[in-house]
């Protein structure tokens, strides 16, 4: 019999997703998938996972959690502050982020809110007894389909563990931050920046764009200065004949505001786009809350291409660079060492 | 025929054959999706993740991380030169269909007004109508169809509905469609298949695919709840509808 983690509490909007489920998009299936890869990749390999298996995308608020398996390694990437409950009635004791945790038969991950993002992930060592569907374990929920039951969790739900115990092995944390980059966000021009005026492309890289409240899983709806069609919207200048539609593609419908379109987003559609947010940045797309903003800045598919890869070998040196941690409420050796030389004086958390 | 190749980011491009809906535009979309398929099932065109077919594009998406943009257009490209597959191998789909419901074609009435036909002039406009399956999208298994009679040509409905039944058969423009979910639309209802366009307990979940040749077949309501219960118990045997292309089913 192997365990579970149980949601005795639901976060808002918490859906198992993977690296996405591809090669469907012909029949209309959606990619879905983690919004931001990074956060995913890390906390699948802090788990010790490779970086396809299935982890837990944390919106906004996570769910309690509590333990039903003799042990189960977690991880958990982002800005987060859980909190563990060693016990019923126990005060809840402050956890770490990005790093993995030893958790226990009746103890209770309370993963609380992200601050800073809209995602987060936590990942668990062996990932998820669920069930594959067209060969991907990610949630899309329009549908009903993939991840646990085709939905976020709820309360109630018992999210099946793949290993009975947490394999062996010391706890990992992140040398330092990912660094995500700041600045403008790239994009390449295409495939329908012919389906603007000069002047609407000016507006495009020019100004800088708030996210609008409608950001979600399928995309995110900016707001700023209205982006100018080449053709009057009167005369069809914001339709096209349907086409695919890639990750990052920002559509200009006729009100002129563009919508970057993420994750879940439809396979193909009439709207023209004017660029596409190159891969490397999309996973800064998928951290961004409402009232945030950005600019766009382009370069040209080549570059974008050398940027991805280069992010790549960046993230495989973060999973090179791992640290030991110590146990959550224990002496960190490492941190007492690196603190006492700056101030002499470290302050351990108080522990339960 | 000259291709454009449209950038999407640095994970797809997008090969245009025309800027207009047709028969030949289609065919040469389907033909290079088959190619690349084919190119792809025979260890050839490392990095690309799949293709996606529409009215008159092409889009191509792949690996940054295992191929690039400059290795694979000129791949794409004398795949082309090399010339494309005229007759892909498509099938014939047979989806039987309940007219006669007022539930289930509550715009029927309308239709014929608007169309100046009979009902059953309508529904007989249709079943004879020779549909194809340009694309999916939108929603997983959701099909744009085009093919239909011309004298059934309507716009959409100026107030969409909220809410409609799935497996409802609707027309608008120049095409038929299917819904797969119970989801908005604005099309009009003249009918309802018993058949669900999705069904995730089926290996091939979507039933549809870009390239089939759809006909209509007239079933009443007897025979719309037979197949219905054996659609819900999961014992249809769906290869019953379908049969090579330019056969019937």
């Amino acid at each position: 019999m192997t365990g579970a983690l149980k949601v005795v509490r639901a976060g808002l909007f918490d859906t198992v997703q993977d690296q996405g489920r591809n090669g469907h998009m012909a029949l209309g299936m959606p990619t879905a998938g983690a919004m931001d890869r990074i956060g995913l990749s890390l906390a699948n390999a802090l788990a010790g996972n490779d970086g396809q298996t299935a982890g837990l995308e944390i919106g906004v608020m996570g769910p309690d959690l509590l333990v039903e398996a003799d042990s189960v390694r977690v991880a958990l990437v982002g800005p987060l502050a859980p909190t563990l409950i060693e016990a019923p009635d126990a005060p809840p004791k402050p956890l770490d982020s990005d790093r993995s945790h030893l958790l226990k038969r009746g103890q209770t991950l309370r993963v609380g809110m992200v601050d800073g993002s809209s995602t987060a992930y936590l990942a668990v060592a062996g990932g998820f007894a669920l069930p594959r569907f067209m060969g991907s374990l990610s949630t899309y929920a329009r549908a009903g389909i993939g991840g646990f039951e085709g939905r976020k969790l709820a309360a109630g739900d018992a999210l099946p563990l793949a290993l009975a115990t947490a394999p062996a092995g010391d706890e990992r944390k992140l040398g330092s931050a990912f660094d995500y980059g700041s600045g403008p966000v790239r994009v390449i021009w295409g495939p329908q920046e012919d389906h603007f005026s000069a002047k609407g492309r000016r507006t495009f890289v020019e100004a800088d764009w708030r996210v609008s409240k409608e950001a979600d899983r399928m995309g995110i709806r900016f707001e700023g200065p209205t982006i100018e069609h080449a053709l009057s919207v009167a005369k069809g200048g914001a339709d096209i004949i349907s086409d695919g539609i890639g990750p990052g593609a920002i559509q200009v419908p006729g009100a002129g505001l563009p919508i970057v379109l993420l994750a879940d987003r439809q396979t193909v559609g009439g709207y023209p786009k004017i660029a596409t947010v190159a891969s490397v940045d999309l996973p800064r797309l998928g951290r961004l809350l409402p009232g945030q903003s950005v600019r766009f800045t382009p370069v040209t598919v080549a570059e974008a291409e050398k940027l991805r890869r280069d992010q790549e070998a960046r993230l495989a040196r973060a999973i090179a660079d791992f640290k030991v941690a110590g146990p959550p409420g224990g002496i960190d050796l490492a941190r007492l060492y690196e603190e006492n030389l700056i101030d002499g004086i470290v302050y351990e958390r108080p522990s339960a | 025929m000259s291709v454009r190749y449209l950038s999407c980011g640095d994970t797809a491009f997008t090969v245009e054959f025309g800027n207009e809906i047709s028969p030949e535009i289609n065919g040469r979309v389907m033909s290079l999706h088959a190619a690349i398929g084919g190119a792809k099932a025979s260890g050839g065109l490392g990095g690309v993740v799949e293709t996606v077919p529409t009215m008159r594009s092409l889009m191509v998406a792949y690996d940054p991380l295992a191929t690039s943009r400059s290795e694979l257009q000129p791949q794409i490209d004398a795949l082309i030169a090399r010339g494309l597959p005229s007759k892909v191998a498509t099938r014939r789909v047979t989806i039987p269909c309940c007219y006669d419901d007022p539930e289930f074609a509550p715009d029927l009435a309308e239709v014929a007004e608007r169309t100046r036909k009979t009902p059953d002039q309508v529904i007989a406009a249709h079943l004879a109508s020779p549909f194809k399956v340009y694309v999916l999208g939108f929603m997983p298994g959701l099909a744009y169809i085009a093919g239909l009679d011309q004298t059934l040509y309507l716009p959409r409905r100026s107030q969409p509905r909220v809410r409609l039944p799935r497996s409802s058969v609707a027309i608008a423009m120049d095409m038929t469609t299917i819904y797969p979910f119970e989801s908005p639309g604005g099309w009009h209802l003249i009918g309802r298949t018993p058949l669900w366009m999705f069904d995730q307990r089926r290996e091939q979940p979507v039933f549809l695919a870009p390239g089939d040749q759809l006909f209509f077949r007239r079933i009443d309501r007897k025979a719309f709840d037979r197949i219905a219960r054996q659609v819900e118990a999961g014992t249809l045997d769906w290869s019953s509808l379908i049969s090579p292309a330019g056969r019937a089913a």
